[in-house]
């Protein structure tokens, strides 16, 4: 549980801003008016809370942010320096938390994809169904802070036996060059039966501190697919908070990609509620951190009925003074029997300032299972730097290649080839810039 | 009923076979804790002035503290004041030797299979019994003595070496250190002493015998053992309880010093009364147990089997200070019915090129509930640090559950950490294996438990290794999930 903090009582003066912008009309208010209650219970975690032992969010927002400003205008009107080239996509662009329309472009026929803000007002119904109901905003504080204060955000929804070969390409800008940004952004993706979908969601950001409370809650029918891609490659301080709320049904394949590049302190939630058999859900999630980056991890995967099955496998890098935090649970509920669960987190340390926390939890009530878990923290292998500089590789390349080895085994996953290709030739730059 | 359901049955009805009492007069303090309590312990212990401030001083503290939530067990809050905090068998003089003992307690050894007579001295091992926290009897004392090995309750050791203990008490484990160590350093009632002096090598196992007798009475007691350099140690402890409705408490310390090159060996074998089948009664077993490898090249190792208590909540650790120093935690917890375990370990690395090793095996049958929690912090002077850790579970039916919470903390980049953990159930087609070359269903799964603890029973001294062994057997035969 977490507490609130005295000092500077930063959760009244969010909540008091919250509660001057909600608006009485609309649908959502009932919703959102419980989120701030709960968010005015709960309180940002203070420091030290359990779930945010090694991540000082609360104490980092205080210091950096003043809750009463608004946003500045920006003035970005080409984004070409923040897409991925080549990928042909449905693209919606969020500069400072608001859609940008002229610089997004939606043409796929055969599913809807609106911005949350039209979709509440068209299709209230299809939306209220599901907004709100899998990502708990009695858990977190920053749900409920974002369930209460949302301004915008996607609603994609593929209807039955409808595969969708384009992916969906979000991305959230930040252009804080003029002082600070918050922003507070929530996706619904629907995922009918039988049907498939690539998301991929871009966080890019520049100038100084900015804020994103992100919320994503994906629910994905019988035998549907959906993969999930989340990059995150800021040039400018970004704090983040998100979340990212799975919820899967019988036979359903879910794949999530968590790349973390950069940023200030980005906190990762990926939550995954396994609510049927036959289910099957990968994560894989890398994180290169220079500086004073710190990254943080946390997943939960919940077995709630027999034969599913779920794999992890999450890497890291710290280089600098950087921080590395993974947590990984796995659930497996009493009546999850022939549950296989799988996890994995490998870290690599370069500098004797870099640290990481790692802790991967089991929690198993059901006796006919395979869950394992291992995790390894330690640094290149000496005699394989060795045989490469032996053989006349400088030792910076030869640091360079076995990082991208590490690496690689998160980045062979990567299905969609045009992502990859651009994963690909980011990291083995950074590799070779940085190390 | 299938015949699984059926042996599983019969192991949840095995009745608890340390459960009686003994009749001996007991010379008890009223219930309730306070700081008149403490005086009043304090002076029939006829303890110095510094100690009894120490324990007012524990009490404080303790009043200011907060039972911890932390751990994955549950249960009815404890009313600090509805226990007795010491009971002693009265005896009308402190015995000068075996002889002297009151037979009625004697006959309790015996009947709990430790003879404090000749037959341990076949065996060669040292006890020293404890009851209701106070220690009656100790065997061996002048063989040690001759190498200047001192082993004796802890009240002898207060009375007769106060320095070693001033210096040494809460040098591990500080009074305000947590909640039930700070109640344990108030309250307190005896324990084991122990010290081996330079250079030497202990000739035989030292063993505690910890038994709690009367009603209502919590059992408070403190062994400290310090290891000066170079020397060896192999230490025992074992534990049991008469069966009774109501859940008694058991809040232990156990501080471990360790100089230069020195190596101590601190084996468990817990089975206190773990409730009857529908989780009434039993032991809560909280208990702060900690080594410090205050020296270079200094080694701890933890042994623990875990088949008792209602709760446990334990967390043998090593502060690992001294550069090359060791530690290791291998635990085989056994819960059954009702039971809950919270158990783990931590290891601190502190010192350069230290190394770690933990091996833990959790079987959970019943509705019983098993958490292993441990923690690897490697700091960042430890150059070169070096774990390993393990931890396996096993579950036996679908009532159960297994938890694992490790922490694993590293702030310097040339350490080396490696950590794994499973759960899985005994497979079908291991007892298939068995059953075909005709070991029937019972003895398949306690020849699959006994290699599955294996690796941790291997490390048990000889004679712990077969109670250890039989006592596994017992709580879990058959159980077939």
């Amino acid at each position: 549980m977490s507490v609130a903090v005295s000092e500077k009582n930063i959760t009244s003066e969010i909540a008091a801003g919250i509660e001057k912008s909600l608006k009485t009309a609309s649908s959502e208010t009932a919703l959102r008016k419980e989120a701030l209650e709960n968010f005015r219970t709960l309180g940002l975690p203070a420091n030290k809370a359990e779930e945010y032992k090694f991540t000082p969010i609360t104490r980092s927002l205080e210091k950096n942010f003043n809750f009463a400003l608004q946003n500045p205008v920006s003035k970005i009107n080409n984004v070409s320096d923040y897409t991925i080239a080549g990928v042909e996509a449905d693209v919606l662009v969020f500069v400072n938390g608001v859609f940008s329309k002229e610089t997004s472009s939606i043409k796929s026929t055969g599913l809807t994809v609106l911005t949350l803000q039209e979709a509440l007002s068209t299709k209230t119904d299809l939306v209220l169904k599901h907004l709100g109901k899998y990502a708990d905003a009695k858990t977190d504080a920053f749900i409920a802070w974002n369930t209460a204060a949302f301004q915008d955000g996607v609603f994609i929804y593929v209807p039955d036996n409808t595969v969708v070969e384009k992916p969906v390409v979000l991305h959230h800008i930040h252009d804080a060059a003029q002082g600070q940004v918050i922003s507070v952004n929530r996706n619904l993706i629907v995922v009918g039966k039988s049907s498939e979908l690539t998301v991929l969601e871009k966080f890019d950001s520049t100038g100084s501190a900015n804020f994103s409370n992100t919320v994503t809650e994906a629910v994905v029918a019988e035998n549907a697919a959906l993969n999930l891609y989340s990059i995150q490659n800021d040039n400018g301080p970004r704090y983040q908070f998100g979340l990212t709320q799975i919820y899967q049904s019988n036979f359903s394949r879910v794949n999530t990609y968590t790349f973390t590049l950069s940023g200030k302190l980005v906190r990762n939630n990926l939550q995954f509620v396994l609510d049927g058999e036959g289910i099957e859900s990968h994560m894989y999630g890398l994180y290169l951190l220079t500086n004073d980056t710190l990254a943080d991890n946390h997943t939960v995967v919940d077995h709630r009925k027999p034969n599913s099955f779920s794999n992890e496998m999450y890497k890291g890098i710290m280089d600098g003074s950087s921080k590395g935090v993974f947590n990984g649970k796995i659930y497996v509920r009493p009546n999850a029997q022939k549950t296989n669960a799988f996890q994995a987190n490998r870290n690599i340390l370069l500098t004797d300032k870099a640290t990481v926390n790692t802790k991967p939890q089991l929690e198993i009530w059901a006796d006919d299972v395979k869950c394992s878990h291992g995790c390894t923290t330690g640094q290149l292998d000496e005699e394989a730097l060795f045989y490469l500089q032996a053989r006349g590789i400088s030792k910076e390349t030869a640091q360079a290649m076995m990082l991208y080895a590490f690496a690689g085994e998160v980045l062979d996953n990567v299905k969609h080839p045009v992502i990859k290709e651009y994963l690909d030739n980011v990291i083995s730059e950074r590799l070779h810039k940085n190390f | 009923m299938s015949k699984d359901n059926q042996v599983l049955e019969e192991l949840t009805s095995k009745e608890y076979e340390h459960g009686w009492t003994t009749n001996f007069e007991t010379d008890s303090a009223p219930k309730g804790l306070n700081e008149d309590i403490i005086r009043f312990i304090s002076s029939k212990k006829n303890e110095p002035e510094w100690l009894l401030e120490w324990r007012l001083s524990a009490y404080r503290q303790w009043t200011k503290m907060k039972e911890p939530t932390w751990p994955n067990v549950t249960y009815p809050p404890i009313n600090y004041q509805d226990v007795i905090y010491y009971s002693a068998p009265k005896q009308k003089a402190t015995p000068k030797n075996l002889e002297d003992v009151d037979p009625e307690l004697i006959k309790t050894f015996e009947k709990l299979g430790i003879s404090l007579t000749e037959q341990k001295r076949l065996t060669g091992v040292a006890v020293d019994a404890v009851i209701d926290s106070v220690s009656v009897a100790t065997t061996f004392k002048e063989t040690l003595g001759e190498l200047g090995i001192i082993f004796c309750s802890f009240s002898e050791a207060v009375q007769k070496h106060p320095d070693l203990v001033k210096k040494y008490m809460g040098s591990v484990v500080p009074v305000n250190d947590n909640y039930f160590a700070a109640l344990n350093s108030a309250v307190f009632t005896d324990g084991s002493f122990c010290y081996i002096p330079k250079g030497v090598r202990c000739p035989m196992e030292l063993s505690t015998y910890f038994r709690i007798n009367a009603a209502n009475t919590g059992q408070f007691e403190r062994t400290l053992i310090v290891a000066d350099e170079g020397s060896y140690v192999s230490y025992l402890e074992g534990c049991t309880a008469p069966m009774r409705d109501e859940n008694q408490l058991h809040a232990a310390v156990v501080e471990i010093y360790a100089m230069k090159d020195a190596q101590v060996k601190y084996s468990t074998v817990q089975n206190w009364y773990p409730g009857d089948k529908e989780g009434k009664g039993g032991i809560y077993n909280f208990v702060t147990k900690r080594g410090l490898c205050f020296g270079d090249g200094s080694k701890i190792s933890w042994t623990q089997v875990e088949t008792g208590s209602a709760i446990t909540w334990k967390y043998p650790s090593c502060i690992l200070k001294g550069d090359n120093s060791m530690g290791e935690f291998y635990s085989v917890a056994v819960t059954n019915n009702y039971q809950q375990a919270d158990t783990g370990t931590k290891m601190i690395h502190i010192g350069k090129n230290t190394k770690s090793r933990i091996v833990s095996k959790g079987i959970s049958a019943g509705h019983s509930q098993n958490s292993y929690r441990g923690q690897v912090h490697i700091m960042k002077r430890a150059e070169g640090a070096r774990n390993f850790s393990q931890c396996d579970s096993l579950l036996m039916g679908d009532k159960c559950g297994a938890h694992t919470f490790p922490y694993i903390d590293v702030e310097n980049n040339s350490a080396k950490i490696e950590h794994e953990a499973t759960t899985s159930k005994i497979g079908e087609d291991q007892i298939f294996y068995c059953l075909q070359r005709g070991i029937d269903e019972e003895s398949a799964v306690a020849l699959i438990v006994n290699g599955y603890a294996k690796e941790v029973l291997n490390q048990l001294p000889m004679e712990f290794a077969v109670e250890a062994q039989k006592l596994l057997a017992l709580t879990l035969e058959g159980s077939v999930g």
